[in-house]
């Protein structure tokens, strides 16, 4: 008996008021067409949404967070980088 | 026939169809080949159950004798079971019973795609909801046939055992006596010609993707429509009306 694995997908899924997807887990499946199904199958069993996406997990890169520091504290102190001292009249809706 | 009883006779054969069906399937509970899979079937039952359940309501409002889902479901004897054969068949290796529901689903897709135009309002609407859902059931099993058949040499080698052994099942599908004919004359069932065609062009064309072969072996095994079943169905049944004839009126 073989021990292979079928590959690891993540699973992204955009709910019906939402306008991005979000990561809600794994699955396993030989290829992009079942790996849908099985999303389908195992994610949105409760109407949690309105759209799959599924990418190999091979193909994600992720920060390491031991650089978390380096890579997102020297932001922190840096006032000038947000848009905070400009008046916005009234009259400019949706600012 | 008159056309009410033609048209619980013919409910009641699409009931037993998705009762049985879904009963075979809810045995893969927990056995699955791999979670995904488990959890595929169970959805898959569950849809079945629950079309079962709208169909023999209505039936048993058809017959007007007072009986409802659950007395059809579970209190009949295994001669009056109207199921076709293919349905009850044992459910084998996770090959064996996609095929079984490759040939069912794309039957079944056919055929709700003609039941919505029905100007039976119940029905229709009960085929409508069906019809999403058979859909993605089709989707599934023609997947999995493609992938078993072009797979391994030992998948290929399954999965052609399981079309060899339930392709004798699949004439059934098309079992038509005067239920169908009194409804479709009073144009209550839209006409079912061509159905079988489009279901073998349709059959074949995923077969031969899966790089499978049609059995030449003409016999076709046939009964279940007028209640004469393999030795399966008796099997099946002790398990599906244990807990109802174990305690008569359970409820939930």
């Amino acid at each position: 008996m073989s021990n292979q694995e079928w590959p690891l997908w993540e699973v992204f899924i955009r709910s019906k008021q939402g306008l991005n997807h979000k990561h809600v887990g794994s699955i396993r499946a030989s290829d992009e067409v079942l790996a849908i199904e099985n999303a389908r199958d195992v994610y949105t069993r409760r109407s949690e949404g309105v759209s799959i996406w599924v990418v190999e997990s091979k193909h994600v890169f992720a920060s390491e967070p031991n650089d978390a520091d380096s890579l997102f504290e020297p932001a922190d102190s840096k006032v000038y980088r947000h848009p905070t001292f400009y008046d916005v009249p009234d009259e400019v809706s949706h600012m | 026939m008159n056309i009410q009883e033609a048209l619980f006779q013919y409910v009641l054969r699409l009931g037993d169809d998705s009762l049985i069906l879904g009963h075979r399937l809810s045995e893969w509970c927990g056995h699955g080949p791999v979670l995904e899979e488990d959890i595929a079937t169970i959805n898959i039952s569950l849809d079945l159950i629950g079309q079962a359940t709208n169909l023999l309501e209505y039936a048993g409002k058809l017959e007007g004798k007072g009986r409802d889902e659950d007395a059809i479901a579970f209190l009949r004897l295994e001669h009056e079971y109207t199921n076709i054969l293919l349905v009850e068949q044992t459910n084998g290796d996770f090959g064996k019973t996609m095929m079984r529901q490759f040939f069912f689903d794309s039957y079944r897709k056919l055929l709700f795609d003609r039941l919505v135009k029905s100007p039976d309002v119940q029905l229709a609407a009960i085929a409508d909801k069906a019809l999403k859902e058979t859909k993605y059931h089709l989707k599934h099993s023609s997947e999995w046939i493609i992938r078993l058949g072009d797979g391994t040499e030992e998948s290929h080698r399954r999965i052609q055992d399981s079309l060899d052994a339930l392709y004798k099942y699949s004439n059934e599908l098309f079992f038509t006596d005067e239920v169908e004919a009194t409804l479709v004359e009073n144009g209550i069932l839209p006409s079912l010609d061509g159905l079988e065609d489009e279901w073998n062009t349709y059959v074949q064309a995923i077969l031969k993707e899966a790089t499978l072969t049609i059995p030449t072996n003409n016999w076709k095994q046939s009964g279940g429509r007028l209640g004469k079943h393999t030795e399966h169905l008796g099997m099946l049944l002790t398990e599906l009306q244990y807990m109802q004839r174990a305690y008569p009126n359970m409820k939930w």
